[in-house]
């Protein structure tokens, strides 16, 4: 018999896609029937708790939940968001329900044997409720108790090997794309550059030193799979300098209707023989590419790598040999001054070796964010602030045509004094002697 | 619930602390197939809708057999996936940052075999745990953030909003029946915890009424200072007030600058905003992330208010529906939602969708604006 009444709630048990709420509710019977005797750390009945506080939200059209006080473990500033609710008479079990950001491995990637001893821990010390993933990329446990905190830290790090992720104004947990684990577009290591900031960066990840929070993500192409151009302030997506490698016999393999098109991922709707001049060469966004009826061919110099074409004939065309990434600046939600796109800062860097041309970048960036920086500002907005200049003054990045979309259309350009010939200070006595007053 | 100690001992928080450590290295978690041909990956292909094949340049084959799940999961819910991972997959699965599960295993056989019995498992209510797809040219897993399960400023729930749009279109997620990969996120706040505002359709709470001030606990609460600063638009200034008959520190809110992004109520806990009537959602279409063909875009609002209707929040899904419908019909292949709204034009956008067009959808925010406004003849009737 379930703890709280929850009719609104139980509509959403209906319908095909996994339902939260029964899995929740399977949770509830789960931790009541403690079939391996769990000395369960926090209230047994924190998931009834949480059904209940949910349908009263559904009754009231109102969120429950206060705002986070400040909890944490010892020495960090990150990890750990507090949270309670406003009602913990009538739900005993959450009124204090803190949130721990576990930092996940790149790709998402688990044993079973690790992930089960992650669950058996949050069973153990927490709600056993999570979200596989939070959107920043973390694990994301949702629901303990204050005198739980260190415990969970100290098994995570003795035990698992593991550590908590960022929160508040702190580097967050990178994320990245699978990478070169499974996908053949990958243009860089993108899972060794991840794993090595995040390790390189650990300080910033648990003290917040920050204005706000700040985002690294990597993106192995330009597909995008993690979003980076949309969602980190320093977004690294993969690219290549050199030509399209073309392997004409599956061209025609495609052209002849023996491989599907985009790798099948149209294949459940019929669009009609595949035609490599309507889907691909008419398709390509700088005109770059011809068709003479047998063979493909490209004017490499006049692509800009969009990915269309090797998306649809994937086992015809490859990226180039010579990879390496573009590195963005400056994406964030719309909070406060709107949204914004990253902004290419490096058109090209290898990302080989210990990753300098990467880190000192980074490391630029923050000094002088730090610096100028205003509460709660993002990098995105300092930027806009003060100026793209600036930021290729801090950065020692020259400016190049790759910056724009296009030059400017004002006149109105901020000359510095050491610029312009001869500087600023004049002598007016010098100028009436060539003009009446 | 006898408190039980791990050892960690307060009087000496230095004592074996171990901190800094970060994750657990990647590379222990591979699966060995991917291990052995990590960066040596010669093509893919979707087999059926949810299945991938990978191609190693050795020959190896992977098989990848992707399932939607709700993000919230619990430890049962992740045991259960463990013990798939450990009877059909050498014990390795691993997550995407749409929120589904792969599974992978080494044939075609096996992955046709996974996937009949990821699809035969069901709740006792009957949803499903584990559906197939989430692959090419479909409608994948919705991101979205904590609502009001979890998150303290959220104008709706998303777990809630989720799953109905997710019933509404769970066809689409197990086929590539769309003209290209069709994107939908969620957001609960303007905070945007992800990336909703590039997204090909984004749902998004969102808040109309200005923050209650609650005279009575604000200076106790808050640094008044950073409430009056933390307004994008001036909108705060500090003021002196009368409770009770005492005279009170706390602030004084011009309504008509307020545009309800609700970062006042992040600095102080005394200025909340949220509200039954006042509290709904924002639709935004036609955004991407991805440089294929065109370049990556925001995502427009084409519908401005939509009301919280829980539990089934029905208008969403009947919108969305609206929406997905009239491009599924008219776009082109390769196209997606924003490059196919750009090609037939706004107006037309909203004549096919059947979407009111309103003034509120006309920008009105700072610089940006303008650039959103026409300025030729070459509209459309």
């Amino acid at each position: 018999m379930a703890k709280h009444p929850t009719p609104l709630l139980d509509q959403l048990e209906s319908g095909p896609w996994p339902s939260f709420v029964s899995d929740i509710k399977q949770e509830a019977d789960h931790r009541h029937a403690n079939p391996d005797g769990v000395e369960y750390q926090i209230p047994v009945d924190v998931c009834d708790d949480l059904l209940g506080i949910l349908e009263m939200s559904y009754v009231d059209g109102e969120t429950h939940w206060k705002h986070g006080g400040i909890v944490g473990v010892f020495g960090y500033g990150g990890g750990v968001i507090g949270r309670y609710c406003d009602q913990p008479e009538m739900f005993p079990g959450v009124a204090h329900f803190h949130t721990v950001r576990v930092a996940q491995p790149s790709g998402k990637y688990y044993t079973a044997e690790y992930l089960r001893a992650l669950m058996d821990l949050w069973d153990f010390r927490g709600s056993g409720l999570t979200n596989m993933h939070g959107a920043t990329g973390d694990l994301v446990w949702l629901g303990t108790t204050t005198p739980q905190l260190e415990e969970i830290f100290h098994t995570l790090t003795h035990d698992l090997n593991t550590d908590l992720g960022g929160s508040g104004s702190n580097l967050r947990t990178p994320a990245d794309c699978l990478g070169q684990s499974r996908c053949e577009y990958a243009c860089y290591d993108v899972a060794a550059l991840c794993y090595h900031m995040t390790i390189e960066y650990q300080d910033e990840l648990h003290r917040p030193a920050f204005p706000y929070k700040f985002k690294f993500k990597f993106d192995g192409c330009p597909n995008g799979c993690v979003a980076s151009i949309a969602r980190s302030d320093f977004s690294v997506i993969g690219t290549w300098k050199d030509d399209i490698r073309i392997d004409q016999d599956a061209v025609a393999a495609y052209v002849n209707g023996e491989f599907a098109p985009n790798a099948g991922a149209h294949s459940s709707r019929d669009w009609g023989k595949f035609d490599i001049v309507k889907e691909v060469v008419d398709l390509c966004p700088t005109g770059c590419m011809s068709y003479d009826g047998s063979k493909l061919n490209i004017d490499n110099k006049e692509c800009y790598r969009c990915m269309h074409c090797i998306n649809t004939m994937p086992r015809a065309l490859k990226i180039g040999a010579e990879t390496g990434a573009s590195i963005f600046v400056g994406a964030k939600a719309p909070i406060l001054d709107g949204a914004q796109m990253g902004s290419l800062l490096v058109p090209f860097v290898p990302v080989q070796g210990d990753y300098e041309e990467v880190t000192e970048v980074v490391e630029n960036l923050w000094d002088w964010w730090m610096e100028e920086g205003k509460n709660r500002e993002r990098i995105g907005e300092t930027i806009r602030r003060m100026g793209f200049q600036k930021m290729l003054e801090v950065t020692n990045i020259k400016a190049d045509a790759r910056h724009v979309q296009e030059p400017r259309t004002n006149p109105y350009i901020f000359w510095k004094e050491e610029d312009v010939e001869g500087g600023w200070q004049r002598d007016v006595n010098e100028f009436r002697k060539r003009h009446q007053r | 619930m006898a408190f039980i100690s791990t050892g960690y001992d307060p009087k000496k928080p230095m004592e074996n602390r171990i901190t800094d450590i970060g994750p657990r290295k990647y590379d222990q978690f591979l699966p060995p197939v991917l291990k052995d041909n990590y960066g040596k990956w010669d093509y893919h292909e979707i087999i059926e809708p949810g299945v991938l094949m990978h191609k190693g340049l050795s020959g190896d084959e992977v098989y990848t057999v992707r399932c939607g799940g709700a993000r919230l999961m619990s430890v049962t819910m992740v045991r259960e996936i463990c013990d798939i991972a450990d009877e059909f997959c050498g014990g390795y699965v691993r997550f995407t940052t749409r929120n589904n599960v792969e599974f992978m295993v080494n044939t075609k056989d096996e992955a046709l075999a996974l996937k009949a019995e990821l699809n035969g498992r069901k709740f006792e209510a009957g949803s499903y745990k584990f559906p197939v797809g989430g692959t090419g040219a479909g409608i994948t897993n919705i991101v979205h953030t904590q609502g009001w399960v979890h998150c303290h400023t959220p104008a709706t729930d998303a777990s809630g909003t989720v799953k109905v749009v997710m019933d509404e279109f769970f066809e689409d997620f197990g086929s590539h029946n769309m003209p290209a990969p069709l994107r939908i996120s969620m957001a609960c706040c303007l905070n945007m915890c992800g990336a909703v505002h590039c997204s090909d359709i984004a749902i998004l709470g969102y808040h109309r009424k200005p923050p209650l001030i609650d005279h009575e606990y604000l200076d106790n609460l808050c640094e008044i200072p950073l409430a009056v600063s933390a307004c994008p638009l001036g909108a705060i200034r500090p003021t002196k007030t009368e409770v009770n008959g005492k005279e009170v520190k706390s602030v004084a809110i011009k309504q008509e600058r307020c545009m309800f992004c609700g970062n006042c109520y992040t600095m102080c806990p005394s200025l909340p905003l949220s509200d039954k009537e006042g509290d709904g959602l924002v639709i935004m279409a036609g955004g991407k992330i991805s440089n294929r063909i065109s370049n990556p875009k925001f995502s427009k609002v084409v519908v401005a208010f939509i009301p919280n209707e829980p539990p089934r929040w029905p208008t969403l899904a009947k919108v969305i529906r609206q929406i997905v419908d009239a491009y599924s019909k008219d776009a082109r292949k390769y196209e997606r939602l924003g490059d196919w709204a750009e090609r037939i034009g706004w107006e037309r956008f909203f004549e096919k969708c059947d979407l009111e067009f309103t003034e509120h959808l006309i920008d009105d925010f700072r610089d940006p604006a303008y650039y959103t406004w026409r300025q030729t003849t070459n509209f459309k009737w």
